[in-house]
This record gives C-alpha cells, sequence and structure tokens, in this order.
C-alpha cells in the first residue's frame, strides 16, 4: 500500500466516523460535550500510555475511553445533583483534566515517547511509518486498522441504535415514559465519541478532532429534512473535506490535519450562503 | 370507583423548595380530567412524578393500582409542545411512529402494523395529508396535533397531556376537544394539566385543583366553587372574587395571558 493511499484511507475513515456521531451531538445540542470529550482523555491516554508503552494498544482505547465517559458522568453529576450551570461544569471538567493530562505527559517525558504537539495537533502524515506485523506478516499501519475498525463499529452503532438515538434525540421525557433507557443511549453515545476521539487523535490531534464531530453534522443540518439523510450528508461531507484536504495540502505543502480541517470551514461557509439564498428567494415568493 | 390514578402524601421539591405537599388524591377511569392551578402551582411537577420524570422527596403514585414500571405499556405521555427543538430532522410520520417506539421493539424495523397504526392515528387529529411535511414547517396547532397523534398511536389507556391548548388556534381546540370525547366513549381516561380557568369548566367532568397543596379534587360540579377556587388562587387574583358571580352566570369572560405554564424548565 503507497503512503498516500494509507494517509488518505486513515483521513477518510476517522472523518467519517467522527461526522456520523457529531451528527447526534449537533442534534442533541451537546457539541460543547463532544469537545469537552476529546481534551479529557488526555489524562487517559498518558497513564495507558505509560502503562503499556505502544501508542496504539487496546489499553490505550479503554483506558481513553473510560475517562471520557468519566468526564460525562462528572459534568452531568456537577449539573444536575450541584445545580452548576451547564457551560461552566463543561468548561471546569474538561480543562481539569486536560491539564491533568498535560501534566502527566510531562511528567513521564523521559519515558513516553507523546509529546504535546502531537496530541495537540495530531500528525496523520506519519501514519505510513508506524506499522504492525502480525506472524511476522506487515500488516501495515496502525492507524489504518483502527480507524477502519472505528468505522465499522460507529456504522453498526449507528444501523442498529438508530431508533433509540433518534428518539433520545428529540424527546427524551417521552422516551423515558415508554421506558427506554435514556441514560445508557446517552452514556453509549458518549462512549463512542471518547473512541473516535482516540482513535482520530494520533492523526489529527484534540483541537482539530471538534472540526470533524461538528461541523460536517452542523453543515448537513442546513441541507437536510430527514434523520438518514442528515447522516448520510455528514458523511458525504466529511469524506469530501478529508480527500479535498489532503489533496490540498500536498499541494500546497502544509499540514494536513489543518487544511481538512479549514477545507470544512469553507464547504460550511459555502453552504451557508446557499441557504441563505434559497430562504431570502422563498421569502420573495411568497410575498 | 374504579381508579386510574392514585396520588398518596405526595411531596416533590424543585432546588430544595417543595412544588408539591403532601398530596393526595384518587382519580377514576373513563374520565377526562383536568388538573388545575395557578402559576407554580405544582401542576407539571405532578404530571412529571406520575410519569416517573421526577422523583418524589416522599410519597408515592400508581397508576390502575400497579406502580408504573408494571403498567407503562398502558400508560401514555404528551409532553408540553415548547419541551422539544421542532428543528429536528423528521417529518410529520417520522414523529407519530415514534409512539411504536417500545423497549423491546427498540433494535427491529418498524412495521407495517406500525405504519397502519401511525395513519389511523394521523387520520383521527385530521393530519394525513401533512404525513410527509417536515414538522418545522407546521403550525403550533399542527405541532400539539402531531404530539396527540403519537400518543394516540401508543394505543394507551390512560393519556396524560400537559398543557395540550396552550397556543393553538380554534380548528385544532375543537379537534382536540373532539377526540377528547371519543377517547372517553372508548373508555380511556385522559387527564391534562390545564391553566385556564374560564375553559376547565367546560371541557373536564372532573377537576384537581392544586395550589402547592391539594385545594379539592372531585367532579367539576363540586370543586368549581367560589369557596375553592378562592382557596386555590387566594389574593394572586382579583378578578377571582368576581369569578363567584361568572359562575351564577355560567360565563367566563377571563382569559388571562400571564396564566402561562408555571413549570420550572430543565
Amino acid at each position: 500500500m503507497t503512503p498516500t493511499l494509507a494517509i488518505a484511507l486513515t483521513a477518510v475513515f476517522t472523518a467519517v466516523s467522527c461526522a456520523l456521531l457529531g451528527a447526534f451531538l449537533v442534534l442533541r445540542k451537546m457539541t460543547m460535550v463532544g469537545d469537552a470529550i476529546s481534551h479529557a482523555v488526555l489524562p487517559g491516554i498518558a497513564v495507558a500510555y505509560w502503562l503499556s508503552q505502544s501508542r496504539a494498544s487496546l489499553w490505550m482505547f479503554i483506558g481513553a475511553a473510560a475517562v471520557g465517559v468519566l468526564a460525562t458522568i462528572i459534568i452531568e453529576l456537577l449539573r444536575k445533583k450541584l445545580k452548576v450551570q451547564s457551560d461552566a461544569s463543561i468548561g471546569m471538567t474538561f480543562t481539569t483534566l486536560f491539564a491533568l493530562g498535560v501534566i502527566l505527559i510531562t511528567f513521564w517525558s523521559d519515558s513516553v515517547d507523546l509529546d504535546q504537539e502531537c496530541v495537540l495537533y495530531g500528525e496523520i502524515a506519519y501514519v505510513p511509518f508506524n506499522t504492525w506485523s502480525f506472524s511476522g506478516l506487515n500488516m501495515g499501519p496502525i492507524a489504518l486498522w483502527s480507524s477502519g475498525l472505528l468505522l465499522l463499529a460507529v456504522l453498526a452503532y449507528t444501523f442498529i441504535g438508530f431508533k433509540g438515538l433518534k428518539m433520545s434525540s428529540f424527546n427524551e421525557d417521552y422516551a423515558a415514559v415508554l421506558g427506554i433507557g435514556v441514560a445508557a443511549w446517552n452514556l453509549s453515545l458518549m462512549a463512542m465519541v471518547s473512541f473516535a476521539t482516540v482513535v482520530s487523535f494520533e492523526s489529527v490531534g484534540a483541537i482539530l478532532v471538534v472540526a470533524l464531530l461538528v461541523v460536517p453534522a452542523a453543515t448537513a443540518y442546513l441541507l437536510v429534512e430527514k434523520l438518514h439523510l442528515l447522516l448520510i450528508g455528514a458523511g458525504s461531507i466529511a469524506l469530501l473535506a478529508a480527500l479535498g484536504g489532503y489533496a490540498l495540502s500536498r499541494w500546497m505543502d502544509t499540514s494536513i490535519a489543518g487544511t481538512v480541517a479549514t477545507l470544512l470551514g469553507v464547504q460550511f461557509l459555502i453552504v451557508l450562503l446557499y441557504h441563505q439564498l434559497i430562504q431570502k428567494r422563498n421569502q420573495h415568493a411568497v410575498a | 370507583m374504579e381508579k386510574s390514578i392514585e396520588v398518596h402524601n405526595l411531596t416533590v421539591s424543585y432546588h430544595s423548595k417543595p412544588v408539591l405537599w403532601d398530596v393526595d388524591f384518587e382519580l377514576p377511569k373513563g374520565k377526562i380530567i383536568g388538573v388545575v392551578g395557578p402559576n407554580g402551582s405544582g401542576k407539571t411537577t405532578m404530571l412529571k412524578t406520575v410519569m416517573g420524570l421526577m422523583k418524589p422527596d416522599s410519597g408515592y403514585t400508581e397508576i390502575f393500582g400497579q406502580p408504573l414500571d408494571k403498567v407503562r405499556e398502558r400508560v401514555s405521555y404528551v409532553p408540553q409542545r415548547e419541551s422539544v427543538d421542532w428543528d429536528f430532522p423528521a417529518d410529520v410520520m417520522d414523529v407519530v411512529l415514534m409512539g411504536r417506539y417500545r423497549k423491546n421493539n427498540l433494535f427491529k424495523r418498524i412495521t407495517k402494523e406500525d405504519r397502519r397504526i401511525a395513519t389511523e392515528a394521523l387520520e383521527k387529529v385530521n393530519l394525513l395529508e401533512f404525513a410527509d411535511r417536515q414538522i418545522s414547517q407546521l403550525s403550533g396547532g399542527q405541532q400539539q396535533r402531531v404530539f396527540i397523534a403519537r400518543s394516540l398511536a401508543q394505543q394507551a389507556d390512560i393519556y396524560l397531556m400537559d398543557e395540550p391548548f396552550v397556543g393553538v388556534d380554534a380548528a385544532t381546540e375543537d379537534a382536540i376537544l373532539k377526540l377528547l370525547r371519543d377517547m372517553k366513549n372508548e373508555g380511556k381516561t385522559v387527564v391534562i394539566v390545564h391553566h385556564d380557568l374560564q375553559t376547565a369548566n367546560e371541557y373536564f367532568d372532573w377537576i384537581v385543583l392544586l395550589n402547592t397543596r391539594l385545594v379539592a379534587a372531585g367532579p367539576k360540579e363540586e370543586v368549581f366553587t367560589k369557596e375553592l377556587l378562592q382557596e386555590a388562587y387566594g389574593g394572586r387574583l382579583t378578578v377571582l372574587s368576581k369569578l363567584g358571580d361568572l359562575i351564577s352566570d355560567t360565563e367566563f369572560p377571563l382569559r388571562e395571558p400571564d396564566f402561562k405554564e408555571d413549570q420550572p424548565k430543565d
């Protein structure tokens, strides 16, 4: 497999996975929780990495996902039980956990090959060099495998959980009265977001993963009127930005992740302008 | 009297302030029942506690003589229209079909039978032609009817509705009233949180008068008296001192815009 293809596929897999999960965050008006989780997983990553001494270990995924879910639980506890304002509880929780992660990384900086720059911005360009082998056979880049598995998991989750996610996102109280476990749906979504963040962080970093979670879904939201179309739309927009951004970054010799995220922003602007134009025309038609 | 809902010594607080205080009553089956009271009198809290959405500090509630968990299938809830985001990407049929979702079919596909029941429910609220309409493009009254259709699609025995008459047009009001009477004739029980005193007497057979404490619960003839209404509303409405005369005339020309919903939203 050529390095170019490995990078492109990894970018597409992560971008589409994040976009699908992000659609539900946007519908639940919880994009800031996605932001929070993407930062809060850092101490989990640091501890798991220090314990296992390998970047793509199963432990790292589990550790980080656990911290992500823990962050969600802390936010909910602060908000519901201790009556802290919702945005303040998010802000406090993830900055504290993120700061703890930064301390851990610098504390273990001698023994841990994990620098802050990589955590914040990711480096998808190194994906092809980090390979693994199975009984002597070179299996290719680890990130390609992990992001591919992530996409499969996210697809399975959204297909199987479609009705539950739809119902609990639209009207939580009504779902609860029907005996549908809304807390379980919320936590499972947050666990998936945590997984996605951990898998993506190596490629795009903790900051830009937020762009992947929020922007494709917010863009598609302007264009569609059905939930399954929102998912397809967000996925397609993410796919386009991943491939286009990668090509553009090679041409301009810039950061891949940065270019992808910028392209997402540009796509959103174009769609927003189009949306405004259509609305104006409709208003004229009515008047 | 066959009982639908029983509320036993219920005390519920919100932000450590009691909203319901030692409320105790029983409701009959097969009636249209209004829960009436001034702003902040705990009407919505009462409904949410019966539906298991809020935990009481003390006391308990039962539906058909059983805890809610045993009879969920027979209970349907119509939340306040403003409690959801109507920009959600869904059409009318999508929302009504949610009335067919159950714990045990959540991972299964929607069946033809589900669609048939949902279509029937839409027909009952006169919205069949809007089945494919995006929900954000509906009027307030139509959105309210979508919520009621979703609830009908549950095919329950008791329906608890939170302010279904708020912000709806006259056509919707008539449609809902006709529907309520049909439901009653089929032996269903309907409990409605309602803030408008003027229409309460005309809509309901049975009235629960709340003001944090229970003021009265019973057939409307017994509850809708000058003394009890004054006890519930106290000095908060000077207009009410005239209500006694109005009742004798069976005329209620009072529509208070600030009788708006009392419930602390979260």
